[in-house]
């Protein structure tokens, strides 16, 4: 029997995944024997000093050092734990940003209720965005018309990614918190209006996934989901080519 | 304080009954309150069960009571179902579980357990009463403006809740009466317990109940002004157009907001988690106490020791203020922070595993009775424990990120509060009610209510954390039916929550309304107790030791015919060469 199947988690399809599901596990290992140690050493009490069994209770009561040595013992492994694994995955997680010239660089925006994923294009340079540019149907994210850089842009309602490669993903929010959740990723991290966070991760399974949005976000926070597809590189090279044609066609018509 | 104990001889039936300062009515207002906000509350979570097991079927009988703007032909809108969430939350927590561990314990016990005539303030703890009720008549009234209640969950994180419809001005204005009916009572709790001590009280001879009234207010002085001061400035967001948490550049549906900006949408959920973790002691300390009272009374034998346990509970009172963030893992933290938090929410853990130890402990040894109370008490042992255990990997920031947000966090804290303090709630009202009536509550029917409540509980909060684990995310009106990995022609494939794991809805909703069911006994026995439970024949029917025994049932108006004076600790139970098993902190031999 594998343990690494004891617990309902979801399939795992990044490089560092892992390491989440690992701590996840070594966690419960650990909340499973105390709540095993403790829930028979009450039964058997209540068993042994039932009234009718023991009708007179002793004042001095237990003397016994194994409380104290079961605390020490949950403070040091708690301490494992920290130091050992959550603190030094945290700090690559968050600090050790992998080097930009193999990533797939690309910005996500969150609106009620629905993802914008944004591709700089062949030029690489993400095209300016503002506000007052913004048009629900035709440039929900504001492109800048006037930018050069942003002639190339691809828009996309969903996530499309190439395996293997380290995805580099600006989040932010146009109009309330929501938490871009990528379960089979092991991804999820908060996208706050008037705030950029990035996040990156190395895909390691080709097929269609998920988008979810979990954190309440108006009436249709429930249905905020979208794709995310990755691709072989080839696919997504195709892909990234039939966008680009067709927002090019789409970009005539809509600005000159 | 003189004129109000002399006065209420010939106090009017207003000043008795309605306006009254005598701590033990008001204990009674708050407790009666307080469970009808418990039920009120029960029941918004059992319509939100229907929608999440049976999602956009119509609901049958009741479905048509909620009109067309909450659940057309009994179809509930995802407009009510936000509703119903945020107000479950509110409503538990700040007008139910609170209100009733601190106004309705506190209030009538601690006064007792020390020895006191009286709360210091009594005038104040009216005060603190009525404006609990007004910022509970607040939130019922907000049910019936434009757009309903609050929508933007308990947390009302803004810039959600900012946006949000009028119910969220109204939750706001209740939050503000809430938060000052507690900063009233708990500098009230503070100087009674220093200032009210009977001779010979001294702070480490307090029953632990004491201790965890104490360490409670402490927790309620420090960090509701946070809170306040977050509900404010949201308040002033909605109506004065400031932009204390509104960014720059918001667009909502494509329209340009028009909001000065700069503010700091983090902010928020700072304050915010500055009072919400330490309320979350507010919800545990007290429960702890009760339970502690009785497992000590129970087993016939002292707990287990009495002083790590008060070291323990400062200690845990004191680290509360510095875990909040651990709520703020995935808002873009850094390594330094996130280490600091993760840190101090392992180390708070600690305390707390010597407080459920020693609880153990205590069992070893004794001689246990199994009545309602001390079963309630026992079975808050391991449900705690896996409310806290739970915990642990929300703790870590690494678990965290998979776990954050999901159907796990809301098993885990229900586990705290729901099977944990509600059984202690429980626990302590039959233990206490022949005090408070001079009647016991009926043992048949106690049972009745245990067992399928403490079955049931589980039913309803283990599948939680499988469908967490699974990834199901929180606050879906569908109940997840979006993310399904088998979805109707034309959606998106790639869903992770299989049949199974939605299908625990159905489980967990079962559950929900076994338990409802199984309350029914403890309300008729709750009030037929009142008028027609066996009377007890001492004032001191379960042979207990402290202070509140040796008045009358029910005390009177300034509790004792005389100042007891206290000879020794709380738990002097089965004492060596002791005529009984018990020996009374109020009686001089043993």
């Amino acid at each position: 029997m594998n343990l690494m199947n004891l617990l309902p988690l979801p399939e795992l399809a990044s490089a560092h995944g892992y390491k989440i599901d690992f701590i996840i596990y070594v966690v419960h290992g650990l909340m499973f024997a105390l709540f095993v140690g403790w829930a028979l050493f009450i039964l058997y009490v209540l068993f042994r000093f039932h009234r009718r069994r023991h009708p007179k209770a002793s004042y001095h009561g237990i003397h016994t050092h194994w409380s104290t040595g079961l605390e020490v013992f949950i403070a040091i492994f708690e301490v494992a734990l920290l130091v050992g694994l959550s603190i030094p995955f945290w700090s690559s997680h968050v600090d050790a940003a992998p080097n930009r010239t193999d990533t797939v660089e690309l910005r996500v925006v969150g609106e009620q209720f629905a993802w914008n994923v944004h591709y700089p294009g062949a030029d690489g340079v993400f095209g300016k965005t503002d506000i007052i540019h913004i048009d629900q149907q035709s440039n929900p994210l504001g492109i800048d018309p006037n930018d050069p850089h942003g002639k190339d842009d691809i828009t996309s309602p969903n996530l499309h990614l190439p395996i293997g490669r380290p995805a580099y993903i600006h989040l932010t929010s146009k109009d309330v918190i929501h938490c871009f959740s990528l379960p089979v990723m092991r991804v999820k991290q908060d996208v706050i209006p008037g705030m950029s966070i990035p996040v990156w991760f190395t895909p390691t399974k080709t097929g269609e996934f998920e988008i979810a949005c979990a954190q309440l976000c108006g009436l249709g926070h429930y249905k905020m989901r979208a794709g995310l597809i990755i691709h072989s590189d080839e696919d997504f090279q195709s892909w990234l080519d039939e966008q680009a044609a067709a927002s090019a066609v789409e970009y005539d018509d809509f600005f000159n | 304080m003189d004129n109000s104990l002399d006065s209420s001889h010939s106090a009017s039936f207003w000043r008795k009954y309605v306006f009254s300062i005598d701590h033990k009515w008001i204990g009674i207002q708050y407790g009666i309150t307080g469970l009808l906000f418990l039920l009120f509350g029960f029941c918004l979570m059992l319509l939100m069960r229907w929608q999440l097991a049976y999602p956009e079927r119509p609901l049958p009988f009741f479905g048509a009571w909620f009109g067309e703007l909450r659940m057309p032909e009994g179809v509930m809108l995802p407009e009510f179902y936000n509703q119903l969430g945020a107000m479950h939350g509110t409503i538990m927590i700040f007008l139910g579980v609170v209100p009733l561990a601190v106004g309705a314990f506190g209030n009538y016990f601690v006064p007792l357990q020390i020895g006191a005539p009286d709360m210091a303030f009594p005038r104040l703890n009216m005060a603190s009463y009525w404006a609990y009720f007004l910022g509970g008549v607040t939130m019922l009234i907000s049910f019936f403006v434009p757009g309903g209640a609050a929508n933007s969950g308990w947390t009302s994180y803004p810039p959600l809740a900012v946006i949000a419809t009028t119910g969220q001005t109204l939750w706001l204005f209740g939050m503000i009466f809430l938060i000052t009916s507690s900063l009233l009572g708990s500098i009230n709790f503070i100087v009674t317990i220093f200032q009210l001590r009977a001779p010979g009280m001294t702070l480490m001879r307090m029953p632990f109940f004491v201790w965890t009234q104490l360490t409670t207010a402490f927790l309620l002085l420090l960090a509701f002004p946070a809170l306040e001061v977050a509900a404010i400035l949201q308040l002033m967001d909605r109506l004065a157009d400031t932009s204390f948490f509104m960014p720059s550049g918001l667009v909502v549906s494509g329209e340009i907001q028009d909001y000065s900006g700069g503010g700091s949408v983090l902010l928020y959920q700072h304050l915010f988690w500055f009072l919400a973790h330490p309320e979350v002691y507010v919800l545990i300390l007290p429960a702890m106490g009760i339970i502690t009272e009785i497992i000590a009374n129970n087993t016939r034998k002292p707990i287990g020791g009495y002083k790590p346990m008060v070291y323990a509970l400062v200690f845990l009172g004191f680290m509360s203020f510095v875990v909040w963030a651990h709520h703020m893992f995935l808002t873009g933290m850094g390594t330094a922070i996130s280490s600091f938090f993760q840190a101090t929410t392992m180390i708070i853990s600690i305390p707390s595993i010597v407080i459920l130890a020693a609880l153990m402990l205590t069992l070893w040894g004794g001689s246990i009775r199994f009545n309602v109370p001390m079963l309630f008490a026992l079975a808050f042992l391991p449900m705690f424990g896996i409310g806290g255990l739970t915990g642990l990997p929300l703790g870590l920031s690494t678990a965290d990120i998979h776990l954050h947000d999901t159907y796990y966090v809301i098993g885990h804290f229900h586990y705290v509060v729901a099977p944990g303090t509600l059984f202690a709630l429980f626990s302590g009202i039959y233990y206490w009610f022949p005090k408070v009536t001079g009647r016991k509550m009926n043992e048949f029917l106690g049972h009745l209510h245990f067992w399928p409540t403490f079955i049931s509980m589980n039913i309803i909060f283990m599948p939680m954390l499988i469908q967490g684990l699974a990834g199901m995310s929180r606050r879906l009106w569908d109940g997840g039916l979006t993310y399904a990995d088998t979805t109707p022609e034309g959606v998106l494939t790639g869903g992770i929550l299989t049949a199974g794991i939605i299908g625990l809805h159905k489980v967990i909703s079962m559950g929900a309304w076994t338990m409802a069911l199984f309350q029914i006994p403890f309300i008729f026995n709750f009030f037929w107790s009142i008028w027609w439970g066996k009377k007890v024949t001492s004032d001191n029917p379960w042979e207990a030791t402290t202070l509140e025994w040796a008045a009358p049932s029910p005390p009177p108006h300034g509790n004792f015919a005389t100042v007891p004076v206290t000879y020794r600790g709380p738990y002097e139970y089965s004492v060596p060469d002791a005529e009984r098993d018990f020996s009374p902190q109020f009686q001089e031999t043993i």
